[in-house]
């Protein structure tokens, strides 16, 4: 319960936050945050959760923001229609990349390669087809209103980004107390052993998968209505990829709240490098490197690591 | 006698103070913040670190002129900022300069992340003088803020049909089949469109476009692709190191076009690459972003970069230079470091100031009206400028022969 | 072809001569994919680690010729016996004093100190060498032979028996040495290992080091044919795991192979379906492999 009145204060807090801090850097840094933050939990729900590691969750970012694009500019969707589509056509994309590799049984790293190669192939397709705008992307019109879900201001986004990276949240702590959570750990710990207890360890991974399908397809459909452009590197390149799993390991895998520890330790990172160091091409990169290798080095459980004692 | 010198001599100091000159009295005031925005980290690190240099250059020689002189040589102080070649760190970087007191800003190189940081900076009414940026899009949008003084790419490929097409009838037709290979991202595919579609109504064949991914490691497959279609003209457009590999496997499998022809080429108007391959480069034709050759500046501005170690005068030094000079004279028509006032200028600018072949400024929708392109190619080691004629130095040698 | 296209132009694909230059071309480029691999499937099979770091350290060898050549005027051939010890000695002491301390034995971190790793060295590359693509200039760059019509440039022939020669001394080093033994032993059971008296981690390192080492040796092949700047890493690495699995990870036949194969896909997929879309090809058949063959072609069952 601890955790989730923990939930409940962090939605109140940044809820009330737009009341007292009017900076767009304040606001702009927390809504980001936020979004990092359901990237990472979608991430760490299959990933830490389930153990199942994978380098191409941006294969289901893609799809989300792919979704939200084609269903408005195609089909004229409004977009508080189109985002609900988007994330069920991640959900879905979730479970047929599931079904698919769990059936042939793909583990460890070869399940994180073939990921990796979908989101490869998706980004080659979406770079082929006039569908998805080819190379040159898709630009969603420039239409500010919140019936258009898109804002004047970074009070709308930063409420946006709130309300989905609460429901990653939520979702995170379901798994930690209830009996799908218990079987999805089981399976995470010793397949073997889990599938012998009675669980069936294809269908609780192919549910888990298909939830962090749809939380990255949300972040995917978000980033579309905040920066109103994609192309397939965006959408599918390694870059979103490697955010996810980030903010996810460094934060503490399998916990609520890492993915937002590891969120507000890397975009504080980011933001304090490259603030510092502007005028100097590289330096700041290299110093958020090298913090990376150190925070692991020190912290190998994660930051949630560091206020959960001894597991 | 000595009180009264005494007096004299303090009245005379008071006086002095009093009377001094009004540059001397604003170095107090506070500079004009301008935010000098572009992707210096990341893939697109190479052009952001150019675009960076020149805009530094232009700022530099401003203060050193005077700064500001309506405002009393008040200064312009650099905001520097890096979009690591992402869109969303543009974008937060647009925030931070706005919370700064950025007065406008000048950025930031591609095309992505100029859509991203003219809508930002569009928020908080913030001028945003787009420096390269070629995508269309980015003044359809109907931004208030957001002025682009170079051409977009519609303009340059339809300058690059028509100058394509002269030469071609000047010299009595030699050219009927076309082959363009593009990149794969919005720069490289909208300019093929363009090109595809527009080609066949005067008379072309387009017989193959091939598109390819960036990096492409390796340019073989296209260039046997090319030997069996044997096209009279070669349309690249791409960046840099591809299109710097391209060249070279045409070389290295004999393969000789009538003409190399490219639209914002990545190496064909690079001082780099004809330094670098002057084999490869000779006789290729790009139609790209040029100064005025007759324009002293311009070449006292190559010198200037020249002389500086591993630099080369590129378009996008020499664009972000006068970005920064068209923003200056805005400010000096405002006299005003406030927003809407520089927006207001920039809108009714007419600067002619510039080296660029563009006439005076006018704004339409964000856009500069007089923007346009030159067509260059390259010749003895150097690039000249061979259409129009207004602006070029040399005949164009077309078809190329070996 | 299919019935409803059009039938002129004639159908460039369709050329055998095209197509024997496209196989060769496919082979040679294939070659340094190879030479890529080839460390990467060590480092995978012996440490079980994916090593996101793969790409930097080729950027950072790639370097390391370019100056060789720039500074001291050393031919990149010639710059073999410098290059491949200085990866190695980079390998061992970046394995020993980074990667062993700061893992904690634990798979993901070890993921993620390599990808640490891989933004500092890109990054350091851009902040000392700034952000240029560097290419340079030997008498026989832009040469070619003629191989019955088809025109090889001469570097990607070079590299070709490169990546030969490669596989042949890592296969001695692996096979025949004491060293190789141990390698094996640890890459099979390092529980097993540990117990019978071999030093585990001087033998990890040691597999990581002679990984950059093959780096070393790609880079002097590569560069007379290519480029380089702080990215130039990033295009390899995708295409290299892709070797890896195909090959199965730790076979060097495999490697070698798998790389010969994927150059000549992308290099026919390309003529057929196009460059950007040939590509797809490539990951095809990598996503089929992992499906129903996860051991790879050349590799045993894990």
């Amino acid at each position: 319960m601890r955790s989730l009145a923990s939930i409940a204060v962090l939605v109140l807090a940044v809820g009330l936050l737009p009341l007292f801090v009017s900076s767009g850097v304040t606001l702009g840094f927390v809504t980001m945050v936020l979004y990092a933050t359901l990237l990472g939990q979608a991430w760490n729900i299959l990933g830490g959760f389930g153990g199942q590691f994978s380098f191409g969750h941006a294969v289901f970012f893609g799809t989300g923001a792919y979704a939200m694009a084609v269903l408005q500019m195609r089909f004229g969707l409004n977009a508080w229609a189109a985002l609900p589509c988007a994330i069920a056509l991640g959900g879905v994309a979730g479970t047929l990349l599931g079904a698919l590799s769990f059936r042939y049984g793909l583990r460890g790293s070869y399940f994180a390669l073939v990921t990796l190669a979908f989101a490869e192939v998706f980004r080659i397709l979406a770079n082929t087809f006039d569908f998805t705008g080819a190379g040159v992307g898709l630009q969603l019109p420039l239409q500010e209103g919140a019936a258009q879900l898109q804002f004047a201001t970074e009070t709308g986004y930063l409420y946006l980004a709130l309300a989905l990276a609460t429901v990653s949240l939520l979702f995170a702590w379901w798994l930690k107390h209830s009996r799908y959570g218990a079987w999805l750990a089981a399976v995470r710990d010793n397949e073997d052993s889990a599938a012998a207890l009675g669980v069936n360890a294809f269908r609780v991974k192919l549910v888990a998968i298909t939830v962090s399908g749809a939380l990255m397809a949300a972040g995917g459909a978000f980033y579309v209505q905040k920066f109103h452009y994609i192309d397939p590197h965006l959408a599918y390149g390694a870059p979103i990829s490697v955010e996810a799993l980030l903010s996810a390991i460094i934060g503490g895998m399998g916990t609520v709240f890492g993915p937002l520890l590891g969120a507000v330790v890397l975009h504080g990172l980011g933001e304090l490098t490259r603030n510092s160091l502007s005028s100097t091409p590289g330096a700041s990169l290299v110093i958020y490197g090298a913090l990376l290798v150190l925070i692991i080095m020190f912290m190998p459980r994660g930051i949630a690591g560091l206020f959960e004692g001894k597991r | 006698m000595t009180q009264r010198r005494q007096f004299l001599m303090n009245t005379a100091a008071l006086a002095a103070t009093a009377a001094l000159p009004l540059g001397a009295r604003a170095q107090g005031a506070p500079a004009i913040k301008v935010g000098v925005l572009h992707p210096v980290t990341g893939a697109l690190a190479y052009s952001g670190n150019l675009s960076r240099l020149g805009a530094q250059i232009a700022l530099d020689e401003i203060n050193a002129a005077g700064g500001i002189k309506s405002m009393g040589g008040v200064k312009l102080a650099a905001l520097l900022g890096d979009a690591q070649s992402k869109p969303e760190v543009g974008v937060a970087e647009v925030e931070k300069m706005n919370e700064q007191g950025a007065s406008a800003i000048v950025g930031s190189y591609a095309s992505a992340i100029c859509l991203a940081t003219t809508q930002a900076a569009a928020k908080y009414n913030i001028p945003h003088v787009v420096d390269v940026g070629v995508a269309d899009q980015i003044v359809t949008r109907g931004l208030k803020n957001t002025f682009r003084f170079g051409p977009g790419y519609k303009i340059t490929t339809e300058a690059a049909i028509n100058n394509l097409h002269i030469m071609n009838t000047v010299a009595r037709k030699p050219a009927k089949t076309v082959m363009i290979i593009h990149e794969e991202s919005l720069f490289g595919t909208g300019t093929a469109n363009l090109l595809a579609s527009q080609l066949p109504g005067m008379g072309y064949e387009v017989k193959e476009i091939v598109k390819h991914a960036n990096p492409t490691r390796d340019f073989n497959n296209i260039v046997l692709k090319m030997k069996s279609i044997n096209p009279d003209i070669v349309i690249p457009a791409n960046y840099y190191n591809e299109y710097a590999l391209l060249l070279r496997t045409m070389k290295q499998q004999n393969v000789t076009p009538k003409a190399v022809f490219s639209v914002l080429g990545g190496a064909a108007s690079s001082f780099k690459f004809v330094k670098e391959f002057a084999d490869a480069a000779n006789g290729v034709i790009d139609v790209n972003h040029w100064y005025n050759p007759k324009d002293k500046r311009a070449q006292a501005l190559r010198k200037k970069v020249e002389a500086m170690p591993g630099q080369f005068y590129t378009y996008e030094v020499f664009l972000n230079y006068q970005c920064m000079y068209l923003l200056a004279d805005a400010i000096e028509r405002a006299k005003s470091s406030k927003r809407e006032d520089i927006i207001n200028a920039l809108a009714s600018s007419t600067w002619d100031k510039h080296f660029m072949p563009y006439g005076p400024t006018k704004f339409v929708n964000g856009q500069n009206t007089g923007a346009a392109p030159l067509t260059l190619q390259v010749l003895k080691g150097d690039i000249k400028v061979i259409l129009p004629n207004t602006f070029a130095e040399t005949e164009p040698v077309f078809p190329w022969k070996v | 072809m299919k019935s409803d296209e059009k039938a002129y132009p004639p159908p460039a694909m369709l050329d055998p001569a095209i197509l024997f230059a496209s196989v060769l071309n496919g082979l040679t480029t294939g070659a340094v994919y190879a030479l890529i691999a080839l460390g990467l499937t060590l480092i995978y099979g012996v440490l079980h680690i994916i090593n996101f770091a793969h790409g930097a350290a080729l950027m950072m060898a790639l370097y390391g010729v370019y100056f060789l050549h720039e500074k001291l005027g050393l031919d990149p051939y010639v710059s073999l016996p410098i290059m491949v010890p200085a990866m190695f000695v980079a390998g061992y002491a970046l394995y020993r004093g980074v990667i062993a301390r700061a893992s904690h034995g634990k798979d993901e971190n070890i993921l993620l100190i390599t990808l640490g790793l891989s933004i500092m060295l890109e990054n350091a590359a851009l902040y000392f060498f700034k952000s240029d693509t560097l290419t340079i200039d030997t008498a026989y760059t832009l040469s070619t032979v003629n191989i019955f019509g088809a025109m090889i440039a001469v570097p990607k022939m070079v590299a070709f028996f490169g990546a030969l020669a490669t596989t042949a001394v890592l296969l001695l080093v692996i096979g025949k040495t004491s060293l190789g033994r141990a390698i094996r032993a640890c890459a099979k059971e390092r529980q097993g290992a540990r117990l019978v008296g071999i030093n585990v981690d001087h033998v990890f390192a040691m597999s990581f080091g002679i990984g950059l080492a093959c780096l070393g040796a790609a880079a002097c092949f590569l560069l007379p044919a290519y480029y380089v700047n702080p990215q130039v890493g990033n295009g390899f690495v995708l295409i290299a795991f892709t070797i890896v699995v195909l090959g199965g990870m730790g076979s060097f036949v495999g490697a070698l192979i798998g790389g010969f194969l994927i150059g000549v896909v992308e290099s026919v997929g390309g003529l057929l379906l196009g460059e950007s879309l040939g590509q797809i090809g490539i990951f095809v058949i990598f996503i089929i492999v992992l499906l129903f063959r996860p051991q790879g072609l050349f590799g045993a069952r894990a």
